[in-house]
């Protein structure tokens, strides 16, 4: 019987993304294709002293997305370093140089891994005057860098490529902040709590005394997950009953994550002029996101390992309100987004459906993957793909009129080879380097042996994908930890982006050439079996050494 | 580039960046707390439970019903094992994080079914996983309705209370999925005991 309800909760939200797909997406591409101020953003440009007219190369575009994200990271962390001085810091101290460095990465790179325990380090200035914005802006640029990159694919002979400062503006005005009000709402109807009243102890049934903790958190979960920011009010994230207190609230919280990464395709069939090729990278999208999360529920509904054979089930670090069913649905959804928020622990997962959660971040956060960074990775993969099946079978390779040339292989593969490189050098350090070493195997690691190593793994492959959960019994609040995870968050974030708007740059300039016999179509099965297997092979394969030494290893022991 | 320019458009993110923190930050936060606090000041203040008038904890958030030494009473329908703090600590929630080959988990699991199994006179088959397994938040305010099912006797028998009286709680405080199939049935811990509660009233 579980099994049919959870089965008939897949449904429901397929059902819903469905009825969303074609209104969200097109409102998207009308949104990004020129169009007339509203009053507001005309006052808002004027103030910001730059011409909403004026179109920006992709050199200039990069040049305003790193010098915005670079005041936003000064801003978070001049945030937490005077927090003892803002109002409403429930009297907590200045967050300490390491752990505001490494807080301040993470939510401008749109990652939102926590280091450190909400309760006990932020107060509600931080998370609303700063955390909360970085998960409205981080999203914001996110989307604007990919309507970059459609705009390279579908103008020509275009020196530019878009406003960035118009993306950005338009993103939030007409896009997250309005769904945000809305969602913010519907949450609070649901009993997430919006207060400001600190810590209240109370005397319980029995005469002991409770703490039942404040904070506005419906207006901050809102846009956690609709910006695929993960970032919770509090520690145990969407798993504490005050951010996601009932089932239907946990749907709706799965529904938010994947609406704007799951629409984002039929923006770009639009914006391209043809549905069709956004019709197929949605396929492509929903082809792996089917049979992941297919894999983590039939890991966790058979209660594999040790300890839950001896429970009866996989329950530990798992709410009754949501099951195994909505756990897995919601783990699922937040890794193969760049969510990372978490309504169950996935340190306590079954060790394959722990592998799953990883694998998801692994194949790059592209299926649908973040707000704007799924669709940029998904069509640097399709440019790829055109290129090797141009070898394998013969075919010119082009994209939608648009030679792949070796300027753009060169950086597709620059792209591809940054996020690997990031995981396991920053796992393999962690291991190797003499000082290093002991320091993470002593204070970091709390499962030891096999499962030790998948909480390093986990920590890097979820930094350098900008997910942001956690195999969460690591310390990360350590020197080691903190730096080279905020180092591989903020590469992992900003070096991809640098090579999408080159690329964008480059495809712009082009000018169409007229599809031929030799032109492979891009809209065909033909060309989704192929996207999907090159997702395969040149994202997930990489890892599969490191996964065979951790999770692997333990789940088949 | 010259200096001057980007000196000019660091001004631009500059002014960007302190315009959505009073917009998104402030602006948003406050409206959407003027909402909360206005139209829905129940939720929006953590759906408080009370007893004779005064709060006695969040219908949201568990407890626990156990002694200062965390033993438990056997008149109170007991909650899941917590790891949040010392156990139902709203300041510090959290789950356990051991792994699924953990040998503590795996020796504390055998532990708590040995404790149920003794006061519950129980055997380990009939205790449900949730019973003996942490929360993800160690908050979670929810049993299992097999988990409640199998503490009817003992509690009936701490009250002096005949186990229908005691099971028509329990049947009143179920509550079934949400819209009939999402999630799973649940028994609301607190709620069950302030029934029991007034009950003796």
């Amino acid at each position: 019987m579980a099994v049919f309800f959870g089965i008939l909760q897949i449904f429901t939200l397929v059902a819903v993304l469905a009825i969303i797909y074609r209104p969200l997406g097109d409102y998207m591409a009308r949104m990004f294709s020129g169009g007339r101020d509203l009053r507001i953003e005309r006052g808002f440009y004027r103030l910001l002293g730059v011409n909403p007219l004026s179109e920006q190369s992709w050199r200039a575009y990069l040049r305003s997305v790193l010098m915005f994200s670079i005041v936003g990271l000064l801003f978070v962390y001049l945030l937490q370093r005077t927090q003892a001085i803002l109002p409403y810091s429930l009297g907590l101290p200045a967050v300490p140089e390491g752990l505001a460095f490494n807080t301040a990465s993470s939510f401008v790179a749109n990652t939102n891994w926590q280091s450190y325990s909400p309760e006990v380090t932020m107060g509600y200035t931080v998370q609303f005057a700063g955390l909360a914005v970085q998960n409205f802006v981080s999203a914001a640029v996110g989307i604007a860098v990919a309507v970059a990159l459609v705009r390279g694919l579908s103008r020509r002979g275009s020196s530019t490529i878009g406003n960035f400062w118009v993306d950005l503006t338009r993103g939030l005005w007409r896009l997250l902040l309005p769904l945000s009000v809305v969602v913010a709402v519907v949450l609070l109807i649901g009993g997430v709590i919006q207060n400001f009243n600190g810590f209240v102890s109370l005397t319980t049934l029995t005469g002991g005394s409770q703490t039942i903790p404040g904070g506005p958190v419906a207006s901050q979960e809102a846009i956690k997950l609709l910006g695929t920011n993960g970032g919770g009010f509090f520690n145990a994230n969407s798993a504490h009953p005050f951010e996601n207190p009932t089932a239907w609230t946990n749907l709706l919280e799965i529904v938010l994550m994947l609406a704007i990464p799951f629409s984002l395709p039929r923006t770009f069939g639009t914006m391209v002029g043809d549905k069709r090729q956004g019709t197929a990278i949605l396929a492509v999208m929903s082809t792996i996101f089917a049979v992941s999360l297919t894999a983590m529920t039939i890991f966790e509904a058979s209660g594999a390992g040790t300890a839950a054979r001896a429970a009866g089930g996989a329950l530990e670090g798992k709410e009754d309100r949501f099951g195994i069913f909505g756990s897995a649905l919601f783990g699922s959804a937040s890794t193969l987004t760049s969510t990372g928020a978490v309504n169950s622990m996935h340190d306590s997962f079954t060790a394959l459906g722990g592998m799953m959660a990883m694998l998801n971040m692994m194949l790059g956060e592209i299926t649908p993957g973040g707000t704007g960074s799924g669709l940029y990775g998904m069509l640097v993969l399709a440019i790829i793909t055109v290129f090797i099946a141009g070898l394998l079978v013969g075919r010119t390779p082009e994209y939608l009129g648009k030679k792949i040339g070796p300027r753009e292989i060169k950086l597709a593969s620059i792209y591809i080879l940054i996020t690997p490189t990031l995981v396991l050098a920053g796992t393999a350090l962690s291991i190797a380097l003499p000082g290093v070493r002991e320091d993470v195997l002593k204070t970091s690691i709390l499962n030891s042996g096999l499962h030790g190593l998948s909480e390093v793994l986990y920590a890097f492959t979820s930094a350098a994908n900008n997910n942001g959960s956690a195999f969460a019994g690591l310390t990360a609040n350590t020197p080691w930890f903190n730096t080279a995870l905020g180092i591989a968050m903020l590469l992992g974030r900003f070096l991809p982006i640098v090579f999408v708007l080159a690329l964008a740059g480059s495809l712009a300039a082009q000018e169409k050439i007229p599809a031929t016999t030799g032109t492979l179509p891009t809209h065909r099965p033909q060309f989704v079996g192929l996207l999907l297997g090159v997702v395969v092979i040149v994202t997930a394969l990489t890892y599969f050494p490191v996964l065979a030494l951790g999770p692997l290893a333990e789940g088949l022991n | 580039m010259s200096l001057r320019t980007e000196a000019r458009q660091y001004g631009v993110a500059i002014r960007a960046m302190l315009i959505f923190t009073v917009v998104l930050g402030v602006g948003y936060t406050a409206v959407i707390t003027g909402i909360g606090q206005l139209l829905l000041p129940a939720q929006a203040n953590g759906s408080l439970a009370t007893l004779n008038g005064k709060p006695t904890g969040s219908s949201l958030i568990g407890q626990g019903f156990t002694d200062k030494d965390g033993k438990a009473l056997p008149e109170w329908f007991q909650s899941r094992p917590s790891a949040a703090g010392d156990g139902y600590d709203g300041a510090a929630s959290s789950g356990s994080n051991l792994g699924p080959e953990n040998a503590d988990l795996v020796k504390s699991i055998g532990e708590r079914q040995a404790t149920i199994a003794e006061s519950d006179g129980v055997v380990v088959e009939q205790i449900p996983a949730d019973a003996v397994t942490a929360s993800a938040s160690g908050l979670d305010p929810h049993i299992s309705p097999a988990y409640a099912e199998i503490q009817v006797n003992r509690v009936a028998q701490a009250r002096n209370l005949s186990p229908q009286e005691v099971q028509s709680l329990v049947t009143e405080n179920t509550s079934p999925r949400d819209l009939g199939y999402l999630g799973e049935p649940t028994v609301n811990v607190l709620r069950l005991n302030l029934a029991l509660a007034k009950l003796k009233g």
